[in-house]
């Protein structure tokens, strides 16, 4: 089976505190995976570093066994809903069609070709009825699957998805399984941060558990189990979390090559 | 008057000159401003607007004279400087933003007034003028300078459309941006320089004390009357544009007046206009909703309170007297019979002497209203598992807002139930609500 993303050693830390520990992760072609953890797990972390969004401390990222600069037009990231002022003056059509930038170019314009993308998208996730609609007037899940249909719409291989069921409702929520469970048929691979642990086993192929280092990662059913779960939720590694702060509070690098670097 | 329709005419070349100048820079620094505005980074436009004054004076002191290009590239070097500063406090140290060009913007304005002293104690003769920087002076755009400062606010217009969608991009969800590789560093890179261009050109219309109101407010502004982002551009440069001719305008009429003030005035009133006066999210407009929300709930209350006086009876179009309505629900009494005249206007009740009853299309109106209430009532019970005797203030509200769509689903989803949970019937419509 081919290998859709390989994780090697990654340590990510914000103000110098580690947030993620030496992650080792392999992730095969064609699973709707889930990234299951508790809040401040690194779950976001995680797929942000895997999208060259956060610098890394150390280790490496490799996306269809190469460096994400050469596969970039492969791979389509779904950010957290609220990590963007929907107040801002666009349509939905305006922000599925941000999809097709990287495929532009700097300075062109969308063209016609791109707003047919943009609406068979649209079509796909349900929201061909809202496209003149103002962003901030949609609901909580229709500003998702608008989202989703921006993603979409760079026809990548591979998703990166943070919380897309967050604020969604239940009809929605389904059909949104169900649509990327056809894309999983047709080869591609989906990541999805998810937070409700009584879906999982019925939505992924393979799941990662993760609580700042990471706890398991394989197929759902050998991996899902009542240890593992009780590994990622329960008792806290206060040890690790009072190290890093004091790493946070001392300025220490997180690596010891760092030292010599400006 | 004679000097309005005198400038107006565009008669005298000067006058074309200082017109087309102020115009040209106040707009092309509304458009550039209008990112800063959507990048929520207001502030920062302040902060280089003050940081440029001493880039001018030492423009001028290595230059001699007041060359435009010398003060221009003076300006854009302090200008950056300022930002890069910015920058390496607020990443470098634990100090936040606001602090960090609090600091710098004291600091680097600090500087340039001592510099703009010493000049001007200096005794050299050309240096008068350079303290119109200060306040603006929109007169003083004539001849080469104003080709140069054209030629600028050219280039700004050209690079805002060349990466408008990069900016707007980056404007909206810069993560998503760093995702589909654009060179994000970049691009921020442009942006800035262009916000400082913006600025370098502005203080000659404005001065730098008052700049980042060009900057800002023309899209604060245009941001009330439109969802359109370039629409909201469109607004913004026009908005510019008219503090820009009127600040010409004032400058020419008056000499000794500084422009700045006067452009800043007549923006902000824009501004106030639209906070107050615009459609939709002017305070005005929202306020008008608001009243007419009020009033159908009013509406709605009382023929609910006439429809539930008919369920009493086993008939619906009994006229009835004020003081029975009142009986079952408080109102003043005033209120309550001009309530009853606007529904009479509306031909939802008809009035005979005293007395006042539903017509069928009122008996109707409350009959929704009252199903509604009764059905999310039992959506409240059965599928929030709240108790019976919690949901009726909750029911009091949705009754009034719920769209026929809503409406229908709810319908859908209970099974068009026969009675709530407090064992009411719910009265669906034998016409109408035929899908039972």
């Amino acid at each position: 089976m081919n290998t859709a993303l390989e994780i090697h050693d990654l340590t990510v830390a914000f103000d110098r505190k580690p947030v993620l520990w030496n992650i080792d992760l392999t992730i095969p072609q064609g699973k709707l995976v889930g990234i299951v953890g508790p809040n401040g797990a690194g779950k976001s972390t995680l797929i942000k570093a895997a999208m060259g969004i956060l610098p890394l401390s150390s280790g490496y990222v490799k996306l269809y066994d190469q460096p994400l600069e050469h596969v970039r037009e492969r791979v389509s990231y779904v950010p957290q809903r609220e990590s963007v002022d929907w107040d801002f003056p666009a349509s939905v059509m305006d922000v599925v069609l941000m999809g097709r930038y990287a495929k532009l170019g700097l300075f062109k314009r969308p063209r016609k070709a791109d707003k047919d993308v943009a609406m068979d998208c649209l079509k796909k996730v349900g929201m061909e009825g809202f496209i003149n609609r103002q962003i901030s007037q949609l609901s909580g899940g229709q500003q998702q699957r608008t989202f989703l249909a921006r993603a979409l719409a760079q026809q990548a291989d591979l998703y990166f998805m943070d919380e897309p069921f967050a604020g969604v409702d239940a009809a929605t929520e389904k059909a949104i399984v169900t649509l990327l469970r056809e894309m999983t048929n047709q080869n591609k691979t989906v990541i999805v941060v998810h937070h409700d642990l009584q879906s999982v086993s019925q939505y992924f192929d393979w799941i990662v558990m993760l609580n700042t280092r990471l706890v398991a990662s394989g197929p759902t059913e050998t991996t899902f189990t009542s240890e593992n779960l009780e590994a990622t939720y329960g008792g806290k590694l206060t040890l690790l979390t009072d190290v890093a702060d004091l790493m946070r509070r001392e300025d220490y690098p997180s690596r010891e090559e760092n030292v010599f670097k400006p | 008057m004679n000097a309005l329709w005198e400038f107006l005419s565009f008669s005298d070349p000067n006058i074309r000159y200082v017109a087309f100048g102020s115009v040209l820079l106040t707009a092309s620094s509304a458009i550039v401003g209008s990112f800063t505005f959507l990048n929520k980074k207001s502030l920062v436009g302040d902060a280089i607007a003050h940081a440029v004054l001493p880039g001018i004076c030492l423009g001028f002191l290595l230059a001699g004279n007041k060359n435009p290009i010398a003060l221009i590239v003076g300006a854009f070097v302090t200008g950056w400087i300022s930002l890069v500063l910015v920058e390496y406090i607020t990443t470098k140290t634990r100090i936040k933003e606001d602090t960090a060009i609090g600091l710098i913007l004291s600091v680097f304005f600090g500087i340039g007034i001592l510099m703009l002293t010493v000049i001007q104690k200096s005794g050299n003769a050309s240096q008068s003028g350079l303290d119109h920087f200060l306040f603006g002076k929109a007169a003083s755009l004539v001849g080469s300078d104003l080709v140069t400062f054209s030629i600028v606010a050219v280039i700004l217009l050209v690079m805002v459309l060349a990466l408008f969608k990069e900016f707007s991009l980056l404007a909206f969800d810069k993560d998503y941006a760093r995702s589909i590789g654009l060179p994000v560093k970049g691009i921020e890179l442009v942006l800035t320089s262009l916000i400082v261009l913006a600025v370098v050109i502005g203080i000659q219309a404005v001065g730098v004390v008052l700049m980042a109101a060009i900057l800002i407010t023309p899209a604060a502004a245009a941001r009330f009357w439109t969802d359109k982002i370039t629409v909201m551009f469109f607004l913004a440069s026009v908005f510019g544009a008219i503090s820009g001719l009127s600040g010409a305008f004032i400058s020419y009429t008056a000499p000794s007046m500084p422009t700045g003030p006067w452009i800043v005035i007549v923006i902000s009133t824009i501004a106030f206009i639209s906070f107050f006066f615009a459609p939709t999210r002017g305070v005005i407009g929202r306020y008008i909703r608001q009243a007419k929300i009020r009033k159908t709930i009013n509406d709605e209350n009382v023929l609910k309170i006439l429809y539930q006086l008919g369920e009493e009876n086993k008939n619906f179009f009994i006229p009835r007297l004020v003081d029975e309505i009142i009986r079952k629900r408080f109102y003043e009494k005033q209120a309550l019979i001009s309530i009853l005249k606007r529904l009479t206007r509306q031909g939802y009740i008809e009035r005979t002497r005293n007395l006042w009853g539903l017509t069928e299309e009122g008996k109707n109106r409350a009959q929704r209203v009252v199903k509604i209430h009764r059905l999310w009532e039992l959506y409240l019970t059965t599928y929030m598992h709240i108790a019976p005797d919690h949901v009726h203030e909750d029911a009091d509200t949705i009754e009034h807002l719920l769209t026929p769509e809503l409406e229908e689903r709810l319908e859908k989803i209970l099974g068009y139930p026969k009675v709530d949970p407090h064992q009411s019937k719910i009265p669906y419509r034998e016409d109408v609500d035929t899908k039972l």
